[in-house]
């Protein structure tokens, strides 16, 4: 038995707020917990049969009580919702300047994938005090990636990205568990996250890495699966012109529109027939055998920066 | 009525020794002693699983058995517990005794489907069984997809047949109910005369049969997918993963329901007969099983705010399951009111439900935890949700239930059970509940996630407290079992009213003979009405 700790590391933006409103519920339920135990006591004493005190009881009901302990219960709980609430949004909106690492769950590990090209294995490496956006999806079942720490989780699903987002503020190691039930080695999906100066940081992606982003080898898979085939801006335009097309609204032949995120990437190239973009014949076949999802999610982030344009950048959420 | 007769007389229970006047039996009453006979079974089949959980967790590395066996126990403790012993324990027990008796009825309205419905629940049982001897099962009762139907390598299908038959029992039961309180009250028993545990039991059966065909198909979808592959929950062909979430917790959250209401339908009768007063807000007591019943519907989603599900869907959620938490918060100051200026006398049944109301606000409370969703967003899936339900599910339903059992055993039996024996072990439960599940709410906040067969190993402190708890726990539910059964032959003959209660059961015979009633009673004022206290307990 090591160290035996009674409160969790506090080391993100958020988790300070988190905490505010968690003891802020311990308060209120010690409160309560408090209150009707003391009644209890104080009655169940003074009332006991055979002790003589006055039972004199005028009426029986009485309605004025009961919508006091029907409101006020009421307008605490709305008080807790709201402040939650507000806390809930905040750690659901990353800032814009967020840096994006794309993180892949699968029976029974965690595949992590630098923009810069980096990849580790059940290790996440960050930088102190820089927002960091975990841009995630599953080979498999539903995971959960969670970190303590951080007050952060979010179930990562197949066949789709989930997001979460933390800004670190404490330079260290800390767990990172998968909390989503997934099989039989669930417990062993765990890994740990390592908070470094950003200095640090940079001299760890320069020599963890090989040297080619995600989008360049992005854009080498684009090549070698013959995707430029059909969708070369000056080929004979079989498919359609994908530069500028992450962010922009998408006309489908079924007359809906959809704006072209990141899952509407994924899915397009996955599974193709789901959604066909208006004026196009369904001839584009699916790669979900064909790529892994590290290599989909090198196609999806060369995609989003495919016509290098600053407008482009800024569609791109 | 005198004391003698009452034991001595026919009754319900010497009417026949055939095993054919069991087994084919149409009265609610031995109908309610089968039941009683298979959940207590399976309670302690449940429990022992949770007994080799606690044993292998008393160390962060698996030294007891491996990580598949810890999968698949606690999956089977989540089943046998909540679908054989938790949904039928009050509602098929206590329930089928009871309705009939305190409606002042012959028997529920279709005794035949009663008796089916026993049958029903002992084959889905088996079936239920006979997937968990014959391989096991390792999704967790929650069933999770695209796990359950895509990954996993254990007996899904045997096991969601199993439940889906088992279900049929429980709308069975809930449909009986219903029918029976609408149809067979006694003359002068209006509605608001009911007494508060048929309130209770009303509004679980709207409930049950409301939810359970949700259940239903959800399991049929999943068996159904598995052999067949057809894609429903499978996003790689165009299926969703989280389509099963909604309709599991669309059953799942009104079970919790199923399990509390009937819990506190007896809280509501011992706080009545041991304070001697009509419960405090009769009309609201009443009116919050109903609310609860309603609401109950409307907050599943709350188990699914890191799910992905949209974050508007996330907020209604969020603010409607603070408002599902008011009746209970209603229910809780009434029963506290009803004990001022009341003739509070201390014996088992009042204990635990002391005990149901003091745990019961703790999982209430903590449950205000995991509805806030920013909160939520850390806690779900750790410790801290075990603690949470277990104070809710253990702490509450089965408090409520041995307080229930407690009380009318005389009723039940025509005998009473050794009250010192009976205070110890509440005594002994409430500290081993507390110590299994007080450390659980430190640990899910430092971030032990839930179902982790390997833990770090700053987690082990806690996690021994927590077994050691669990040994106090389990003698806790020993010494009862123990008691009660010696209390069948050598028990003191309890008479037709030991309590002095007002409700209808108690005004006939215990043991109640076959009829319930020599004639039906009429009724003339409300359920709670008690005289002066030397008129009854002139000892
Ligand atoms: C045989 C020709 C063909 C090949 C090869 C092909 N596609 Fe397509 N693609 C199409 C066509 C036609 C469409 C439009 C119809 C549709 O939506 O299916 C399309 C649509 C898309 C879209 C959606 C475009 C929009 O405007 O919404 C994306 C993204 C895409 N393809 C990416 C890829 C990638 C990445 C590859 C290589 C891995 C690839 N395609 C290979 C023909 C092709
Ligand atoms: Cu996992
Ligand atoms: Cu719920």
């Amino acid at each position: 038995m090591s160290s035996f700790p009674l409160l969790p590391d506090q080391a993100s933006a958020n988790a300070g707020s988190i905490d505010a409103l968690f003891f802020a519920l311990v308060g209120v339920s010690l409160f309560f917990i408090i209150l009707i135990t003391v009644l209890l006591f104080v009655f169940a004493v003074r009332y006991r049969r055979g002790n003589r005190v006055d039972r004199e009881i005028r009426r029986k009901d009485n309605l004025k009580l009961e919508l006091t302990w029907i409101i006020i219960p009421t307008l605490i709980s709305l008080g807790i919702f709201v402040w939650s609430s507000y806390l809930y949004f905040q750690g659901k909106t990353p800032p814009a300047d967020a840096m994006e690492i794309y993180v892949t769950g699968k029976q029974w590990m965690w595949k992590i994938q630098h923009q810069r090209g980096n990849r580790e294995i059940n290790e996440l490496h960050v930088p102190l005090g820089q927002p960091v956006k975990l841009v995630m999806t599953s080979q498999d079942v539903i995971h959960s990636f969670f970190i303590p720490a951080f007050r952060i989780k979010q179930d990562v699903l197949p066949g789709r990205y989930t997001t979460e987002w933390f800004t670190a503020t404490r330079v260290g190691e800390y767990h990172l568990f998968c909390a989503e039930y997934c099989g039989t080695s669930h417990s062993g999906m765990i890994g740990r996250v390592v908070v470094m100066e950003p200095m640090d940081f940079e001299r760890w992606l320069a020599t963890s890495g090989n040297n080619e982003t995600m989008a360049s080898s992005g854009e080498q898979l684009f090549r070698t699966y013959g995707c430029a085939a059909c969708h070369q801006e000056a080929s004979s335009s079989r498919g359609p012109v994908l530069a500028g097309l992450a962010g922009s609204a998408v006309k489908l032949q079924d007359g809906r529109t959809v704006i072209a995120d990141r899952g509407y990437l994924q899915e397009s190239i996955n599974d193709p027939g789901a959604k066909i973009v208006a004026g196009y014949s369904p001839i584009m076949p699916t790669y979900r055998t064909t790529l892994n999802q590290e290599q989909l999610n090198q196609i999806v982030e060369y995609l989003l920066t495919m016509d290098g344009g600053v407008a482009a950048t800024a569609r791109r959420n | 009525m005198s004391h003698e007769t009452a034991v001595e007389g026919t009754n319900y229970l010497n009417n026949g020794y055939s095993l054919r006047s069991w087994f084919l039996t149409t009265d609610h009453k031995r109908i309610a002693i089968l039941y009683l006979f298979t959940i207590v079974l399976f309670f302690f089949v449940g429990g022992s699983f949770a007994v080799l959980m606690r044993l292998e967790l008393m160390s962060p590395q698996g030294t007891l058995v491996q990580a598949e066996t810890y999968n698949k126990l606690f999956t089977m403790h989540g089943i046998v517990m909540i679908f054989f012993f938790l949904i039928p324990s009050i509602p098929a027990v206590l329930g089928n005794f009871l309705i009939p008796m305190m409606v002042g009825a012959r028997d529920l309205a279709f005794p035949r489907l009663n008796l089916l419905s026993w049958y029903v629940f002992v084959a889905g049982a088996s079936v239920t069984l006979f997937a968990l001897v014959t391989g096991g099962l390792d999704t967790g009762w929650t069933f999770y997809t695209p796990f359950s139907t895509s990954y996993s390598n254990t007996r899904v299908v045997p096991a969601m047949v199993g439940i889906f038959i088992t279900g049929f029992s429980s709308i069975l039961t809930g449909l009986n109910f219903i029918v029976t309180v609408h149809k067979m009250r006694a003359p002068g028993l209006t509605w608001f005369r009911l007494p508060l545990f048929v309130w209770s039991l009303y509004a679980t059966s709207l409930v049950m049969v409301l939810a359970t065909p949700v259940l239903a198909i959800t399991v049929a979808m999943v068996a159904f997918e598995r052999a067949t592959g057809i894609g429903i929950f499978n996003p790689a062909i165009g299926g969703d993963p989280l389509l099963f979430q909604h309709l599991f917790w669309f059953y799942s959250h009104p079970a919790v329901y199923i399990m509390i209401l009937p819990a506190m339908g007896v809280v509501s009768e011992v706080i009545a007969t041991f304070s001697r007063k009509e419960v405090f807000g009769y009309r609201f007591v009443a009116a919050a099983s109903l609310a609860i019943a309603v609401y109950g519907f409307l907050v599943w989603g709350h188990h699914m705010f890191v799910s992905g599900q949209s974050v508007y869907a996330g907020l209604v959620f969020s603010i409607l399951s603070y408002l599902v938490a008011i009746p209970s918060a209603v229910k809780v100051f009434n029963w506290t009111a009803t004990l001022y200026k009341g003739q509070i006398w201390f014996q088992t049944p009042l204990l635990y439900a002391f005990g149901f109301i003091g745990l019961f606000t703790i999982g209430g409370l903590t449950g205000l935890f995991l509805a806030a969703m920013a909160v939520d967003v850390h806690l779900t899936d750790t410790y801290f949700i075990v603690a949470h339900f277990h104070y809710i599910m253990v702490g509450g339903a089965v408090m409520g239930f041995m307080a229930g059992i407690h009380y009318w055993w005389p009723k039940i039996t025509g005998r009473l059970y050794p009250e010192g024996w009976a205070k110890f072990s509440a005594l002994v439960l409430f500290v081993g509940f507390n110590l299994t599940f007080f450390p659980q709410f430190l640990l899910g906040y430092l971030g032990m996630p839930r179902r982790y067969y390997h833990y770090p190993p700053e987690f082990q402190v806690l996690n021994v407290l927590s077994t050691a708890g669990a040994s106090i726990l389990g003698v806790g539910y020993l010494i009862p079992l123990i008691y009660l059964l010696w209390s069948l032959k050598r028990g003191k003959v309890a008479g037709a009213n030991p309590w002095g209660a007002t409700t209808l059961e108690w005004q006939t015979a215990s043991p109640p003979i076959t009829q319930n009633f020599p004639t039906t009673p009429v009724v003339t004022s409300g359920s709670y009405e008690f005289p002066a206290l030397e008129e009854v307990h002139s000892e």
